[in-house]
This record gives structure tokens, sequence and C-alpha cells, in this order.
């Protein structure tokens, strides 16, 4: 069996990078859209806690946690905001946001 | 003492502040007292310095601040008060400060009341800086300052055509000759490695003539356009267009004389240039007698005042040339203040004629402005050179020297000039206050005379213009304790040569009495060749328009059109409208959808990915490519 080495995490963090961003691009559903960032978040965690893990420094699993902290008050904030918007307009579709055009 | 050098420096500046605070409001009386006030202060202090000289103190020297200090070059605000600069302040602070008091008068029903002070009084502050300055680098600026000045005093009547014209003509002429100038002063520090008048004429006995004389031409050649000498004399006549207390002050008595004041000034320079000194004197003598043909014609008051100051510059230029420092210094002084009255006295004529100044249309004026017409004849016989008023002193004493020093041509030059003077200054005395006939009338003018206090304001200057003179002895020992006494070889003739010379000018007197005691002369005289010659300035405006203006604007144009719109403004719009473009075709990406913003700064991001990752293997690449095209080198 292969030993699982840096580049397998690598692999999948690139993997799920791009996941995240083909979600970015594409999805017009806000709460989709956030999914699509967190996917996003981890996929440079994962990175991160591998090379952290390869070099034998803390440094890349510390700050894995704080992307995690920050993520999450970011969807705190995020959803919040979300369900107002929802409330007022009735509608989460991406494309309906358009009070910012110039 | 040193407080009153600055006061004498400084309370025209303060004036001229003052009256600029109101420079822009309806006029108020203040502005023209204050600033001549402070005027009157300056030229207090001034006295006191004189008469602090003339009692045998030490000539002060004093360093107000360190200007420029850098490696070996070392320049501070310094001022000096010698006997040549004491003189000049003299008579500066004594002309304007009269000329300032007269002002009042002249311009009182004029709108920019406040700023002709501020002006005027700037100009003061300008022209003793320039006298005062113990280094070549603060003489510049004052010379810079009088020529600043003098531009905006010509053209003050900004909404004249003729007399913006004639303000940048000044300008432009002075700005030729001011060149000329700055080489010599860049040649003197080259040489000297100091611009301090000690330092520099105690460096330039050692120097290679040739160098000298170099830094002796282009001197003179700044000293050339300042005191207007052919061939850059076009300018002082046309100068007339600026207000008469203006000519009284700036192209009479101050300013024009600043050439005369920088070739006295450098006199150990040109003490050891004779041949130099030798054309200075010669071009003097050629305007003396240029300027004075002019004047026999014109039919213009102030030109005609404008041409004989010419003159008269061209006969200090010639005791200057020929050493006689002090002579020119004397002549300048006396000069200053006969010339001025006659200004002043012109100026008042123009008002009582609203400002006609063809003494055609005028004659028989003595009735009505009998105090004027003695001011002005009074000048005019000074000018003259009769003997007592002070023309005669100073302007035999360059005959004199002249014939001492044995050029005899220069001295039958001036002996002619001498005459024709007499004629042209009574042949204005006779056509604006005599000559029978008093032709103004039919031209519907009703002249009056000028206000009691102008008239008083000017008896300063008559009465030095009449005693001046008399000090003669008195001055020569004062100034030549600074500046080369000059040896006299004329004792056994001077009687003579003073005989001669008060005959010239007795006889110009003469004729122009004679001929002009029934009014004008036959008017057939005026279709001469001669007569249009010297009525034409002998074209030489014409010649330069013809020949310097017109194909410079030619060759502007040319430049404005190939070069300056195609080239210059070209690249300019080019850039310009290339960024509008792309603004232009750009800004559909902001439209609002934020879905298709995402996608753009994803774009972005893999964009400057890729090129962190080319810059990172920058080398890696260059590398490759050298292994695939060997040839292109490293």
């Amino acid at each position: 069996m292969m030993e699982i080495g840096l580049t397998h995490y690598l692999v999948l963090s690139t993997v799920l990078f791009a996941i995240g961003l083909v979600g970015v691009m594409r999805r017009k559903n806000l709460l989709m859209l956030f999914m699509a960032s967190e996917i996003l978040l981890n996929a440079v965690n994962v990175a991160f806690a591998a090379i952290g893990h390869y070099y034998g420094d803390l440094t890349g699993q510390m700050f894995a946690f704080f992307v995690i902290a920050i993520a999450a008050s970011e969807v705190a904030v995020g959803l919040g905001l979300l369900i107002i918007w929802y409330k007022r307009t009735d509608t989460i579709d991406l494309d309906t946001m358009t009070s910012m055009r110039g | 003492m040193e407080m009153y050098l600055y006061i004498a420096l400084f309370a025209p500046f303060v004036g001229s502040l003052f009256a600029a605070l109101f420079g822009a409001s309806p006029k108020t009386l203040w502005s023209g007292v204050v600033t001549s006030a402070l005027l009157f202060a300056s030229f207090v202090s001034s006295v006191t310095l004189f008469v602090y000289l003339l009692q045998g103190g030490e000539p002060i020297h004093t360093e107000l601040m360190t200007w420029m200090a850098t490696g070996n070059l070392y320049i501070p605000f310094g001022f000096v008060v010698d006997q040549v600069s004491a003189t000049m302040m003299f008579v500066v602070t004594t002309v304007s400060t009269v000329v300032h008091v007269y002002a009042i008068g002249y311009m009182d029903h004029d709108k920019a009341f406040n700023r002709f002070f501020a002006w005027l009084s700037a100009f003061v502050f300008s022209m003793m800086i320039l006298v005062m300055s113990d280094n070549f680098a603060g003489m510049f600026i004052g010379w810079e300052g009088v020529g600043l000045c003098s531009w905006a005093l010509i053209g003050f009547w900004y909404h004249k055509e003729s007399a913006t014209w004639a303000a940048n003509e000044a300008f432009i002429m002075n700005r030729i000759a001011d060149l000329g100038m700055l080489i010599g002063i860049f040649l003197l520090y080259w040489h000297t490695g100091s611009l301090q008048y000690d330092v520099v004429f105690a460096a330039v006995p050692n120097l290679d003539t040739s160098i000298v004389t170099l830094m002796g031409i282009f001197l003179f050649v700044g000293a050339m356009g300042k005191s207007a000498q052919f061939p850059l004399h076009t300018w002082l006549a046309d100068a007339m267009e600026g207000p008469t207390p203006v000519s009284a002050l700036i192209h009479a008595a101050t300013m024009v004389t600043a050439g005369v004041y920088l070739v006295v000034r450098a006199n150990p320079l040109y003490s050891l240039i004779p041949e130099v000194g030798y054309f200075i004197a010669g071009l003097g003598a050629f305007v003396a007698m240029f300027a004075a043909t002019m004047a026999l014609v014109n039919r213009d008051i102030k030109r005609i005042i404008a041409y004989s100051t010419l003159s008269q510059l061209g006969y200090m230029f010639v005791a200057a040339g020929l050493g006689a420092y002090w002579v020119a210094l004397f002549h300048l002084m006396a000069h200053a203040f006969f010339k001025a009255l006659l200004f002043l006295g012109a100026g008042n004529v123009m008002h009582a004629m609203s400002d006609e100044l063809d003494p055609f249309k005028m004659g028989g004026l003595y009735k009505v402005m009998k105090w004027t017409a003695i001011l002005m004849i009074l000048a005019s016989v000074a000018l003259a050179g009769i003997w007592p008023l002070a023309g005669f002193f100073s302007k035999d004493k360059i005959l004199e020297v002249a014939f001492s020093s044995e050029h005899y041509i220069i001295w039958a030059v001036l002996w002619i000039t001498a005459g024709l003077t007499a004629f042209y200054s009574f042949r204005l005395i006779m056509l604006t206050f005599f000559s029978g006939e008093e032709r103004y009338k039919e031209h519907g003018f009703h002249p009056h005379e000028a206000y009691k206090f102008m008239l008083w304001a000017m008896a300063p200057l008559a009465v030095l213009a009449v005693i001046a003179g008399w000090f003669e002895q008195q001055f020569v020992h004062f100034v030549t304790e600074l500046l080369p006494t000059f040896e006299f070889h004329t004792h056994h003739v001077e009687m003579m040569l003073i005989a001669v010379t008060s005959l010239m000018a007795i006889g110009g007197i003469v004729v122009a009495v004679l001929l002009y005691r029934n009014g004008l002369l036959n008017p057939k005289l005026q279709q001469t060749a001669v007569y249009k010659l010297l009525f034409n300035q002998y074209y030489i405006p014409k010649f330069y328009d013809e020949f310097f203006s017109k194909p410079y604007a030619e060759l502007s144009k040319i430049f404005w059109k190939q070069v300056d719109l195609k080239v210059v403004d070209a690249t300019v719009d080019f850039i310009a409208t290339t960024i509008y473009k792309t603004g232009e075709g750009t800004h559909t990406m902001q439209n609002g959808n934020l879905s298709s913003m995402l996608r753009w700064m994803v774009i972005g991001t893999v964009g400057l990915l890729v090129l962190a990752v080319l810059y990172v293997k920058r080398y890696d690449i260059l590398a490759l490519m050298q292994m695939v095209f060997p040839g292109l080198g490293a």
C-alpha cells in the first residue's frame, strides 16, 4: 500500500480549492455560495495542516485554527444577513442583488 | 548707523506691502500718504547716512543673513553704504519721495490708485537693493526687481493695447540684456570664486586680460539694456506709455541710470580694460547725438524728454568709459534732479490738456500754468547746461574729460549735442508755453494749473536742480575716497572750453526761441527726407519689427503648428485618450451583478498567481530559453 505523503494532501487541497472556485463562479444561490467559500477555506486549511506537519512546525496548524475561527464568525454574520435579506426580498438569488450597480 | 541702513532699505518695502493690501479696493488716500511718509523716513535715513559719510565716517558694511552657502559658494544678503551707494541712495530717495507726493495729486482720479503706490514703492525697494547690495547677486536681484516693477508700471493702464505692448517690449529688451549681465556674473564667479565686490575687485587684477575684457563686455551688455543704449534703446521712448510720475522716477532719474551705476561700481574692473572703456565712451557719444537728433522733431512732449534722457545717459557713459567715474556719478545726480523735474512738469501739462501730448496742439500755456512753466524752464536751462545751474557743472566736466583724454571726436560730438540739447529743450518750452497763438483753443482744451501741493512737491527738485552743481568740490572730495580721481590736463584751456560749450548751449536756446516765437514752422519742412528719417526714429523700430519681431512670430507659428500641436500635444492627448478608452471599454465589468464580479475576481486571482509563478520561475525560463536558442546570449 502506498504511503500517504505531503503530495497527496496538497493534491486533495488543490482539488477542494478547484471545486470551491467553480462553486463561487457558477452558483447563483447565496447559501451555496457560502458553502463554496467554506470549501475554499477548508482546502487551504488542509494545505496548512499538511505542510505544518511536514515541517514539524506547529505554526501551520495554528493558522488553520485561526482560519476556522474566522470562518465560523463570518458564517454567523453572513447567515444573519442572509436571513434578513430573504425576509425582505423572498429570494436569495445572486442575480437579484444589483443595488450596487453604479 | 546700521539701523538707518535698514530703515532706508525696508521702509519702502513696508509701504509697498501696506498699499498692496488695499491694491484691489477703490482709492483710499491713506495708501498714498502712508507710502509717501515711509519713503520720507527712508529719505531721512539716507540723508543721515550721507551726512555721516560726509563727515568722514567709515563705510558701513552689514550682513542681514546668509542667502546661499554651499561648498565654496557663499552669498549673503549683505549691504554696503559707501560713498557711491550713499550718493545713489540720496538721489533715489529724494526723487522718489517727491514723486510719491506728486503722484497723490497726479493719480487723484485713477481707479487703481492703491495699486499704483504699491508698485511704485516696490520699485524704490528694488532700486535700494540694487544700489546697496555688497555683491553682484544681490545687485542682480535688485536689477530684476526694478525691471519687473518697471514692467508693471509701464503697463499700468493695462486696458490700453499700446501700454501693454510697451511694457512687454521693455521687459523683453531688458531680458536680452540681462542674459549678458548674467553671463558676466558667472564669469566673475568662475574666475574669482566670489561675488562680493571687495573680493572680486581684489582678484580681478591678477586675471588674464582677455578674461577681464569678456567680463567687462558682458556686464556692459546688461548696462546697455537697463540704460537703453543703442541698439537696445527703443523701449525707453515707448515706456512713456506709463503714468508720468513713473516716467519721472523710473525712466529718467533712477532705473535707467542703473547701467551707469554698474560701470561706476565696477570701476576697478573697467580701469584694467581701457579698450572696452573707449568702446563705452564711443557708444555713449553716439547715443548722445543719435537720441538728441530724434528729440529734435518729435511731437510728443514725454518722448522728447525720454530721448533727452537717452542722450544724457550717453554723456554719462562717455565719462564712465573714459575713466572719469566720479564725473559720471556727478552728472547722474544732477541729471536725476532736473530730468525728474522736467517730467513732473510735463505731467502737469498733460493733466491740464486732458492727456494730450502733442505740443503742436498747445502754445501759450504760460498764461494759465505760470508756475509749471517756470519750473520747466528752470529744468530746461539746467539741462541745457547754462551757468550757474546743475547741468552746467556736470555736463561741462564731461566735455572736459573728453577733451583732456584727447578724444577730440567724442568731444566734438558732445559739443554739438550740447547745442541740440538746448535747442530741443527750448523747442518744447516754446511750443508748449509760448509761441504766440494759443492753438489749444482750436482743439477745445480747457487747461488749468495743477494742485498747489503738486507744485510744492516739485520745489525741492527745482532747488536741487539749481544748486546741485555748486557742491562740485565737496562732491569730488567725497566720492574720490572710493572712486579713482581723474587727472585733467586742460587747465590752460579750461575757460575757453567752458565758453565754447556755453556759447553752443546759448546758441541752441536762441535759435529755438527765434524759430518758434511765432508758432509752428512751415509744415513743408515735414516733407523733407531728413525730417522723415528723424521722425521715424531712423526707421529702427520698423527695422526691428520687420527683421526680428515678424520672423520670430513666423517661427513661433511654425513651432506651434508643427512641433507643439503635432508632437507635444499629440503625445499628451494620446496618453489621455488611451486611458479614457480603456475605461470606456472595461466599465461594463462593473455591472453590479455579484456573480459576474466574483468571476472577474477569480480571473484576477488566477492572473496574479500566474504572474507570481512566472516571477519566481523567471530565471528558469531564461535558462530554458537559452537552452532552446543558444544564440541569444545572457
